[in-house]
């Protein structure tokens, strides 16, 4: 599998059960799949989970990726989001260096990207950043590296444009 | 479970509350379980009280869980229902996996139940406490572990439903030593759905016409059938299409039987060890049809090689994801293949006076000729010795003596290669062996659940001294249930297909490969109280053959002392293409 295939949003709908999870987890290590970021919480419907599976290949491999996840007994419903128009969102924490001058440019690149200072300590700030992977990556990127003291992030939730509605 | 089946439609089958051992028990009757296959442990101790307290099926005691699942396996291949195995837990539930991965990879309908440490023990590192439903998942088609007694009976329900439907398989369903005792009423579910399970058995009917057209303008049509012709039952309907179209067909290692060999539309197996005709015709036929079968890499050899020629491919498969995993196909019909044949046929038969999918006579004759010209190179002779028994003459000998009637199941290894050769299996569920996983050791555990099932039936069980070692504690139980099984097995003191490729791609550097201190096989079996026979002059091969199957009711070992260095050809190296087969005329097999 090369590292330049196609990105692939993936989306599934399955039976909140003890289990599920490993899987698809199992699934993707066994057929030696790619995936970037995986992640899953019940819905409205507590008897079905949502997933959301970042992952890349070829036409083919993405094709056999949506076959395997729908031969899984669990899996409700498989939808690739690349199929039709969607809105792709991440969460980030960063935890960033905020001393003497760094905190006032810190507070402005926060601004820039329209992030939020969500915890404000005597030498760091925590800042909020929601926006597409690539909006992540960009603000990580316009960042001094050695004023990052952490970083965590969710992984990408994707959801259909308008008519678009993966529902059981 | 999100989707408990409908209670408005089960029936109450006990007023008073039984153990969740007497549950499950009740479950089996309710689902016509005729034998279960089983090793007893702490664990699964309520569950075997109950047995013991009921006669409406059988339990089989095997010496090993890995024979439990096979025989189970078995049962099923040779029966189309589904097999029922019934282990411990931990090292019960650990002995069964390739067992389990067995069935799993050639689609098994089997369901196992293991018993678990209690449900307050679990995660605490009890005493034969393993994470089986973890273990499993990666080689079953769905597991369950059932935490609660009310759920025992839906879950079962649900087990043998998935297990025998859409694609078949296993399904492991674990349960705790507490769940066992534990009492409820009884009701079992009359039906199942489940929202996230609904396999497609009818195909497309846009589809089925697109390719009886194509199969009808072809002028090099071909046919390649594989297991899923065996397991979906459609032997009948494709033979029908087969006779109405007259075109020629291949069949992979498992789907064997479900074209008659004798037919002369029939050009052997194809893939590494195919006949020249059958993998020839699959390289240049220019429309090809595969039914229930998965272009896996020992059928179709190199991909690539495989697409060089150009051809249109119109693949059947009751499953999904089979469809343009190895190779693109251009027309897919997914379905159950009994329902998409029986399609095809009723289409060609209402078509008839519109001559839409008549075949083109003369392209197909031509077609035959080319045929007929690979076959006239006879890639199965052999050159038959005086001084040697031959593998191959054996198998031969085995078909004229059991007249092709015989329930042949093999291990793996250069004598599975044989009896697929030389056997020319004339129907379904008769050949019985590991096709996907390869599993050393099936054979006689294999033998055990067809006789089982069939128990008037000549049952052979083709081996190699490497394999049958591998579950020989089988002849305990073979001799506690009166098995008249007839073990054919080819010792030629090598693992004989590890030592072939050795001689073809290690310069003949036999590493680990022969195998010191045989036991005398002879006595073994006698040790059991069976019959032993040691077969070493190719004269003495048929008369022993004739002899043994006339004891109707003694299981027979025949140790046959083989050729040392025979191989198997036709043979397509690892990686190369379907027409680059070395065939034994190419190699002179004597100068090896």
């Amino acid at each position: 599998m090369t590292t330049n295939a196609p990105r692939h949003i993936i989306s599934l709908l399955m039976e909140n059960e003890a289990g599920a999870l490993s899987r698809v987890a199992g699934l993707f290590s066994a057929r030696g799949y790619n995936i970037e970021s995986l992640t899953v919480a019940a819905t409205e419907d507590p008897t079905l989970s949502r997933m959301t599976i970042v992952t890349s290949g070829s036409e083919a491999v993405i094709e056999q990726i949506i076959k395997q996840l729908n031969k899984l007994i669990d899996v409700v419903k498989v939808l690739d989001l690349n199929d039709g128009k969607f809105i792709e969102r991440e969460l980030m924490l960063v935890k960033v260096k905020a001393t003497g001058a760094f905190r006032e440019e810190m507070k402005r690149m926060c601004d820039i990207f329209r992030g939020r200072i969500i915890d404000v300590a005597d030498g760091s700030f925590t800042i909020e950043l929601t926006g597409s992977g690539t909006k992540l990556d960009a603000f990580i990127e316009s960042l001094d590296k050695a004023a990052i003291l952490e970083t965590v992030r969710t992984g990408a939730s994707g959801i259909g444009r308008g008519d678009r509605i993966l529902k059981v | 479970m999100a989707d408990t089946p409908k209670n408005s439609s089960s029936k109450p089958l006990s007023s008073k509350p039984i153990t969740g051992a007497e549950i499950l028990i009740r479950c089996l009757h309710e689902e016509n379980v005729e034998f279960v296959f089983g090793y007893p442990g702490g664990a699964v101790l309520h569950i075997y009280d109950a047995i013991y307290h009921q006669d409406k099926f059988k339990h089989i005691l095997v010496r090993h869980e890995q024979a439990a699942l096979h025989a189970a396996d078995a049962y099923s291949r040779s029966t189309g229902k589904v097999g029922v195995a019934l282990v411990t837990s931990g090292p019960g539930a650990t002995n069964a996996i390739t067992g389990i991965a067995t069935a799993y990879m050639d689609s098994i309908p089997m369901v196992i139940i293991s018993g678990q440490v209690p449900t307050y023990a679990i995660g605490e590192d009890a005493f034969q406490e393993c994470d089986t439903v973890g273990i499993t998942r990666p080689c079953v088609k769905h597991n369950f572990l059932v935490k609660d007694v009310k759920d025992i009976a839906a879950t079962m329900k649900k087990a043998f439903y998935v297990a025998a439907s859409g694609r078949p398989g296993p399904v492991l369903v674990d349960i705790p030593k507490d769940i066992t005792a534990d009492l409820c009423k009884f009701e079992y579910p009359e039906s199942v759905s489940l929202r996230s399970y609904n396999p497609v058995t009818k195909g497309h009917l846009g589809q089925i016409k697109k390719a009886l057209k194509l199969l009808a303008e072809a002028k090099r049509p071909m046919v390649y059938s594989g297991g899923g012709v065996v397991l979906g039952d459609a032997s009948a309907h494709l033979i029908k299409l087969i006779q109405s179209m007259g075109i020629p067909i291949t069949s992979t290692l498992m789907g064997l039987g479900g074209f008659p060999a004798s037919d002369e539309k029939f050009l052997g197996m194809l893939g590494m060890h195919g006949t020249y005709e059958a993998n020839m015709a699959m390289q240049e036929c220019d429309v090809l049809l595969a039914v229930g079968a998965r272009f896996d890499d020992r059928v179709i050899g190199n991909t690539k090689h495989f697409l060089s020629n150009p051809r249109t491919i119109i693949h059947i498969d009751i499953d999904p994801s089979s469809i343009s995993k190895r190779v693109k196909i251009d027309v897919p019909i997914v379905g159950d293949v009994k329902s998409v044949l029986a399609d095809m046929n009723e289409l060609i038969e209402t078509e008839k006076a519109s001559n839409q999918f008549v075949q083109n006579t003369n392209a197909l004759a031509a077609w035959f000729k080319q045929i007929n010209a690979w076959r006239s190179k006879k890639c199965l002779d052999f050159a038959q010795s005086d001084e040697f028994i031959k593998p191959q003459y054996v198998i031969q000998k085995l078909h004229e003596v059991t007249k092709g009637e015989a329930f042949v199941t093999s291990d793996v290894g250069q004598h599975q290669m044989w009896a697929a050769q030389y056997y020319k299996f004339n129907d379904p569920r008769r050949w019985i062996n590991s096709g996907g996983l390869g599993t050393m050791g099936v054979g006689l555990p294999y033998a055990m659940g067809v006789q089982f099932a069939h128990p008037n039936a000549q049952v052979a069980c083709v081996t190699g001294e490497g394999s049958i070692q591998m579950n020989i504690q089988e002849l305990s139980t073979c001799a506690q249930y009166h098995l008249p099984i007839k073990v054919i097995m080819l010792n030629n003191r090598y693992l004989g297909m590890v030592r072939q490729w050795q001689e073809f791609f290690y310069e003949n550097r036999y590493s680990e490969s022969y195998m010191d201190s045989l036991p005398d096989f002879v006595k073994l079996a006698e040790a059991y109280g069976h019959v032993g026979m040691q077969i070493t002059k190719p004269s003495d091969v048929e008369g022993a053959l004739k002899e043994a199957f006339d004891m109707k009711s003694r299981f027979v070992f025949l140790d046959f002392i083989t050729d040392q260095k025979e191989n198997v050809f036709p043979m397509i190296q690892n990686g190369k293409g379907l027409s680059e087969m070395i065939l034994a005329s190419d190699i002179g097999a004597e100068d090896l």
